[in-house]
């Protein structure tokens, strides 16, 4: 597992040092931090975030740049969410929101096959009922997968296809529900506000619930994930993070700064269109391909 | 964040205004900014750094006696550049000599091809074309089914079969010729550019239906490997022009300056909207002060260029250090500032200024009042306001249409507004004493 994910990011990208080569050993000089800002900032990791750690590593400059650059990145994105064992509820209601097209239902389908293949009850919810095919595209995952799957119709009220998928599994005692939601830019309030009801009704569905709601990034997005993660906090309380579409040739580098900021994890990370495309966040695996020779 | 950087651009500027001449240091100071600035819009590094080079050269040594600002004026040297990179005008689509005019969609996964598919279609049947909706996606689940529901919403032709996509593509123009459409727009899956079997897919089609344009629909909020894909995807297939989706954010679009920076294609059409009217032509002026997150800062500069008397300005700039400031360089002023337009809308162009100021009672009226106000003073008056006593306030108020307390407000702020003489460095309506009704 570990290796693919390491394998899947190493398929397509090279490491931000990767870029760099020949100048990798030497000292931190001024002519290295140049080219270090560089690569960062074409990583997305963003001008801010980058100079801070440019900062880091000129206070250590007789250190080795390749080990003191994986720490910064480590310790940025190991966000350990505090999590009651001790408690799993039953179903797990995960909610999805972000941004159109970041990879909301895909994500699901596969997370759902994941799931399914460690021996879980999923069901999935449509709750997308604005986009032309949402449904439909979910359908054919939920089929794909074997999942169960409560839509309803074009138009209908999101929250009610929620409601109607905790109760369904609560009845029927499966592992997890995930709602899949409709895409919507951060700074549309009305959109907004409906996740606030999605929210709210599945909490009358099963109390506690949704018990997760993960903002799903798209890697190749620059900067404003960062306005995109304030907001959808600011409006839903995020608990986690994914990061789609990380096999292409994006690093996702604004993540770095946000996980840090928010304290938000990254859950798992999208790695293509397939089932199989979808791994564990792996904080230390991710620092070393970031920063990979 | 975005506040803070103009906040911050707003404090370069201010350290740069009132000097004389733009010089390379001053110009070096502004160019830090807007570097970030354009860094923090996702602008790429590399077209960063030779842009703001480019820029450099032409700000040093520029004529300031005409402007405003120097702080502005790099900035709107900038702009036009910015403006001049973006493109000029409004590039039509490319129509075939031969009917139908074939366009084919492309992009990342989910940049918005399958709704802009259905946006052109509908724009350009309100422009009198007959377009073919064409589901060439074999790859998404219910991909297909999305054009078709789009295409159906809107009452539009819609084709697609169970072949491969080139041979989707080319069915579909057999298709078109037959029922005589004259436009046919293809929606092809969502791809990375380094998927060699995807991309072989894409130059199948092209090479089988010969579009008259290629558009790269790339997402307003990408990042800084915009560029790497656009040129990808161009090398690889060649690409027409340009759309830009999901402006309606606030996105600050740097990529469509990367991008046209690196395929020198135009931009022709941008999306700010799920809905399927929601596409707009492409305004290189906006995308600019998007960018540059600064207000329409240039309208700004422009306007007061046209409009202010700078001779003038540095007769009354003289005056005022020496106190002598009368309600005649008042009104003079105050005549200046209307030449320019409704003030409420001349604030708003100002970067910090505008969204602070909505809802605040300033009204062009107010300025209408104290016109008439002091066109009833007498010209001794008005270069002496302290011999206006009662009977001369009554007398000023009948020929105003006014009250005596709209004039004594109005000599109160005057009095004020000697006070700030020496904060008055130079002529703008910026230096009006706070509370002043206008
Ligand atoms: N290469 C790659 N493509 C992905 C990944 N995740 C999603 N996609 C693709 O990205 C596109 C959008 O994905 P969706 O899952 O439909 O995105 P969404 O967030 O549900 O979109 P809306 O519901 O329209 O807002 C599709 O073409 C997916 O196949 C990924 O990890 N890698
Ligand atoms: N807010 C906003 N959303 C848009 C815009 N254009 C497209 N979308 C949304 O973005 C998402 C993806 O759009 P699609 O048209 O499906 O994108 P695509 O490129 O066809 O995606 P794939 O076929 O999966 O690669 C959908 O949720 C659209 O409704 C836009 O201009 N503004
Ligand atoms: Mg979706
Ligand atoms: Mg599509």
């Amino acid at each position: 597992m570990m290796n693919r994910f390491v394998e899947g990011l190493a398929k397509t990208r090279n490491g931000i040092f990767g870029r760099i080569g020949g100048l990798f050993n030497k000292k931190i000089d001024e002519e290295f931090l140049e080219i270090l800002e560089e690569n960062l900032i074409l990583a997305d990791v963003g001008p801010g975030p980058t100079a801070s750690i440019i900062n880091v590593l000129k206070e250590n400059r007789d250190d080795n740049p390749f080990e003191v650059l994986k720490e910064e990145i480590y310790k940025r994105v190991n966000v350990v969410s505090p999590k009651d064992v001790s408690r799993e509820p039953k179903p797990s209601v995960i909610m999805f929101v972000g941004v159109n097209g970041s990879g909301k239902t895909t994500s699901i389908g596969k997370l759902a096959a994941r799931f399914i293949n460690e021996g879980k009850d999923v069901i999935l919810a449509a709750a997308d009922t604005f986009r032309a095919a949402a449904t439909e595209q979910l359908g054919l995952w939920a089929e794909k997968v074997g999942a169960q799957f409560i839509k309803s119709v074009t138009g209908a009220d999101p929250a009610a296809v929620a409601f109607d998928a905790i109760k369904a599994g609560v009845a029927k005692g499966a592992d997890y529900v995930l709602i899949d939601t409709a895409g919507r830019l951060q700074t549309r309030v009305n959109l907004m506000e409906e996740l606030k009801k999605i929210k709210r009704v599945a909490n009358k569905a099963m109390a506690g619930a949704p018990h997760e709601v993960w903002l799903v990034l798209d890697a190749s997005i620059g900067q404003n994930s960062f306005s995109q993660v304030e907001l959808f906090n600011r409006t839903v309380g995020l608990t986690g993070l994914i990061l789609a579409k990380l096999d292409g040739t994006s690093k996702g580098g604004a993540v770095v700064a946000i996980s840090d900021k928010y304290e938000l994890p990254v859950k798992y990370v999208g790695l293509g269109e397939n089932t199989r495309d979808i791994e564990v966040f792996e904080p230390r695996k991710f620092a070393e391909a970031f920063v990979k020779k | 964040m975005f506040e803070q950087l103009t906040e911050r651009l707003e404090l370069v500027f201010k350290k740069i205004t009132g000097r004389g001449l733009l010089n390379e240091k001053d110009v070096k100071e502004a160019m830090k900014g807007i570097r970030i600035a354009l860094l923090e819009a996702d602008v790429n590094y590399r077209v960063v750094r030779q842009f703001i080079a480019d820029v450099e050269k032409r700000a040093v040594g520029q004529d300031l006696t005409k402007s405003v600002s120097p702080g502005q004026q790099v900035v709107k040297i900038f702009n036009d550049e910015l403006v001049s990179l973006l493109g000029d005008k409004h590039c039509p689509l490319v129509e075939s000599p031969q009917p139908p005019t074939v366009v084919m969609m492309v992009g990342l996964h989910g940049s918005g091809k399958t709704t802009l598919s259905g946006k052109l279609a509908k724009l350009f049947r309100n422009r009198g074309k007959h377009p073919l909706l064409v589901a060439a996606d074999i790859h998404r689940p219910a991909a297909k089914k999305q054009l078709e529901i789009l295409a159906k919403s809107i009452d539009m032709p819609f084709y697609t079969n169970d072949l491969n996509a080139r041979d989707i593509c080319h069915e579909a123009i057999k298709h078109a010729k037959e029922k005589l459409y004259d436009l046919v727009i293809l929606d092809t899956a969502g791809r990375l550019q380094i998927d060699d079997e995807l991309m072989a897919e894409l130059i199948d089609i092209k090479r089988k239906v010969k579009p008259s344009e290629v558009l790269f629909v790339a997402d307003a909020m990408t990042g800084q490997e915009a560029v790497n894909v656009a040129s990808t995807f161009n090398e690889k297939i060649g690409i027409t022009g340009v759309a830009l989706t999901k402006l309606d954010g606030d996105a600050r679009g740097g990529a469509a300056l990367s991008i046209k920076a690196v395929l020198k294609v135009p931009i022709k059409f941008v999306g700010v909207g799920e809905k399927l009217d929601a596409i707009e032509e492409f305004h290189p002026e906006r995308m600019a002060s998007r960018i540059l997150g600064m207000g329409d800062i240039v309208t700004l500069v422009e306007k007061a260029q046209k409009t202010v008397d700078f001779e003038k300005a540095k007769k009354l700039e003289k005056k005022l250090r020496k106190q002598e400031f009368t309600f005649e360089d008042f009104l003079d002023q105050l005549k200046q500032v209307k030449k320019m337009g409704p003030l409420e809308s001349l604030l708003e162009l100002i970067p910090g200024v505008g969204g602070k100021l909505k809802g605040l009672p300033i009204d062009d009226k107010a300025l209408l009042r104290i016109e008439a106000i002091i066109n009833s003073m007498t010209k001794q008056e008005r270069r002496n306001p302290s011999i206006i006593n009662g009977s001369r306030r009554k007398r000023i108020a009948r020929g105003s249409g006014t009250s005596v307390q709209d004039i004594n407000v109005l000599l109160k702020q005057f009095a004020q507004m000697q006070k700030m003489v020496k904060k008055f460095s130079k002529l703008s309506f910026k230096g009006f004493p706070q509370g002043f009704p206008i």
